[in-house]
């Protein structure tokens, strides 16, 4: 695999506030990279420097080999970016706003109707080529705004809080066409705040705090990392106290009560049958699951942790 | 221009960027004609400016009927000659041009904000240059077809109510005109777009440039009269002080590019004008008054008042341009 997008040191200061500080980022060809963190978190900021939209305050970056800040034309021509809440020109239709793209990049007439022709069926929205933008909905806007990022045939896609504003349905719709990106060799670069549902289509995941990137890597290693425990284990019992029960195995990182007779625990391996055994031969055993951690928790629990840490 | 196109330089070393800024010029200016050509708002506004020269012209045409075979340039009285109650074609041009360059230019940046469509067309392969370029070109372009189209309907209507074909000096004159009215409309479409890009609401920008329209079209006169006369006291008997402040208040009234713009009409379609401002009886000593000057005579009259509202043009043009590269794309 190649290098799509490298940073070096990417610093944006707005006046005193601070954006994004010391980025160092490293995304390759073919992979999903999920950019996450809260509102304002730096993540925008981030996207508007790899396009050369504006400049960073120190550092610098390299998109395919250019350098958004010098040449940000070579870097615009190969990357598409659909922005957070994207707009079209309401007064025309989806045909004609995506011919405005094509002119914009400076297509052959014939190549430019072939091309929206065919990204527009590709994205579902053939039937509706010839609406005006204004009757669309959130979910045709978006689509529309992908289909007007593979209208360039990128090597890479930016994509702002792509799922943000949909339905359950129609982000789980659109997180597969994403996925279908990947599988073309292009490089994706998801920035989003819906940690739970970006998680499922990222390679890797940055997560963002207050400009900085705290954490890279997989999610199960994140988890793994953060949570201590890539297991853990919701138990339902009857007359049997897990804590001591389970003192003595290694694997198990933590025990906590989740309610009436039910506890979570967290290990390092699978525990399920020897939990199983011992909840047995104590008491009764009702139920038993193996549940995957969230980024959602990761992220609460690391900024708990340092916050914590921040205190003392 | 080439100055400004470069990017400041942020480091020691100077960051050009590469690419040239008017890749997508085309591309924007066809889409911004289009919308401006096939706008509501543009469509109300040219039948407005129709309306309003069919029926000055053809009021012109009565007025004018009595006296054709004693004017050489009856063509051009059809611009200038009023009938009460209605303003000549020329005056009612003056008022609303500007009035269409501020429909035209005023919600041309913060309407991109609003609509969400910036940052998504800035994506494409253009700089900011080729948008804000070709949204001008494209309103200046839009304005130089309407006046060339009402040019030509009311000197269709002068051939057919008044019988006379006009000379070649006459359509010279008139073309000249049509320039200049576009420089006039340049000044301010480059000020409503430099208000696009300094105020985030439509309705601020819009209402910004139409109060300014106010002040020149309707106040400014008034202003520097009142002021010049502040400056100089004026002294019974001494008619210096007369003078002196009559100049004044001309140099003060042309601070405005409705003043600028009326002195070139003027001039342009009265070839007798010889002058502009004060004339002292001196200066008048074998002058053969009422006879015409030639056109080029006429345009050396002019000259300064044209080089100003181009420069005006030019100048609004660079601050919207400065403000625009310093912007965030981000809202």
């Amino acid at each position: 695999m190649t290098v799509a997008i490298e940073t070096y040191g990417l610093t944006k200061h707005y006046g005193k506030t601070v954006a994004v500080e010391d980025l160092n980022l490293v995304v390759e060809h073919g992979e999903i990279f999920g950019l996450l963190g809260p509102n304002g978190s730096g993540k925008t900021t981030t996207i508007l420097m790899l396009l050369g939209l504006t400049d960073p305050t120190a550092g610098s970056a390299r998109v395919l080999g250019f350098d958004p800040t010098r040449s940000p034309l070579q870097v615009k021509r190969r990357v598409g970016y659909l922005p957070d809440s994207v707009g079209f020109y309401d007064e025309l239709t989806a045909w004609e706003n995506l011919r405005y793209t094509a002119r914009l990049n400076g297509l052959e007439p014939r190549e430019a109707r072939e091309r929206i022709d065919e990204v527009l069926h590709r994205m579902g929205l053939a039937d509706v080529a010839d609406q005006k933008v204004g009757t669309f909905s959130r979910g045709m806007r978006q689509r529309l705004g992908l289909a007007e990022v593979l209208l360039k045939r990128p090597q890479v896609a930016i994509l702002d809080e792509p799922t943000l504003g949909l339905d359950p349905e129609a982000a789980h719709e659109f997180l597969d066409l994403i996925r279908g990106l990947r599988a073309e060799g292009m490089a994706v670069l998801l920035a989003s705040h819906l940690l739970h549902q970006v998680q499922v289509v990222c390679d890797r995941v940055g997560l963002f705090h207050k400009g900085r990137m705290v954490l890279v890597g997989r999610v199960d290693e994140l988890s793994e990392r953060v949570l201590g425990g890539a297991y853990r284990i919701r138990v339902e019992s009857r007359g049997v106290d897990l804590r001591s029960a389970l003192l003595d195995l290694p694997e198990v990182v933590r025990v906590y009560p989740d309610g009436e007779g039910t506890f979570t625990v967290e290990a390092r391996t699978d525990l399920r049958p020897e939990i199983a055994r011992r909840v047995v031969a104590r008491g009764e055993l009702l139920g038993l699951g193996l549940e995957r951690p969230g980024l959602d928790e990761v992220y609460a629990r690391y900024f708990q942790e340092v916050g914590r840490g921040e205190g003392t | 221009m080439s100055t400004i196109v470069e990017e400041r330089p942020r480091e020691p070393v100077a960051v050009r960027r590469e690419g040239s800024p008017w890749t997508g010029l085309w591309a924007v200016f066809q889409k911004e004609l289009a919308d401006h050509l096939t706008s509501v708002r543009m469509q109300i506004l040219e039948g407005l400016m129709l309306l309003t020269a069919v029926g000055t012209v053809f009021a012109a045409t009565q007025s004018i009927r009595q006296e054709i075979g004693e004017d050489p340039f009856v063509f051009l009285k059809l611009f200038t000659t009023a009938r009460e109650p209605l303003p000549s074609f020329v005056g009612f041009l003056s008022f609303l041009v500007p009035l269409v360059a501020i429909a035209l230019g005023f919600d041309a940046i913060n309407g991109e904000h609003a609509r969400r469509t910036l940052s998504r067309v800035l994506a494409q392969p253009i700089y900011r240059d080729a948008l804000l370029l070709g949204k001008f070109l494209a309103g200046l372009a839009t304005i130089g077809i309407v006046l060339l189209g009402l040019w030509l309907v009311t000197t269709g209507m002068g051939l057919f109510i008044l019988g006379v074909p006009p000379g070649g000096e006459e359509v010279a004159r008139g073309l000249l005109f049509l320039l200049a009215t576009l420089a006039y409309a340049g000044v301010w479409l480059a000020l409503s777009m430099l208000f696009s890009t300094i105020f985030r609401q439509p309705a601020t920008s819009a209402l910004t440039a139409i109060a300014l329209w106010l002040l020149f079209a309707v106040f400014w006169d008034i202003l520097a009269a009142l002021v010049a006369q502040a400056i100089v006291a004026q002294q019974v008997g001494n008619p210096l002080t007369e003078l002196v402040q009559a100049r004044i208040q001309l140099s003060l009234s042309r601070v405005s590019p409705n003043t600028l713009y009326g002195e070139v009409v003027l001039a342009l379609l009265n070839p007798q004008v010889r002058a502009l401002g004060p004339v002292l009886l001196t200066q008048l000593e074998g002058a053969v008054l009422g006879t015409p000057l030639p056109l080029s005579q006429s345009l050396l009259l002019v000259w300064p008042q044209i080089v100003a509202l181009t420069a005006g043009t030019i100048l609004l043009f660079c601050a919207a341009y400065v403000t625009f590269q310093r912007q965030e794309v981000r809202a």
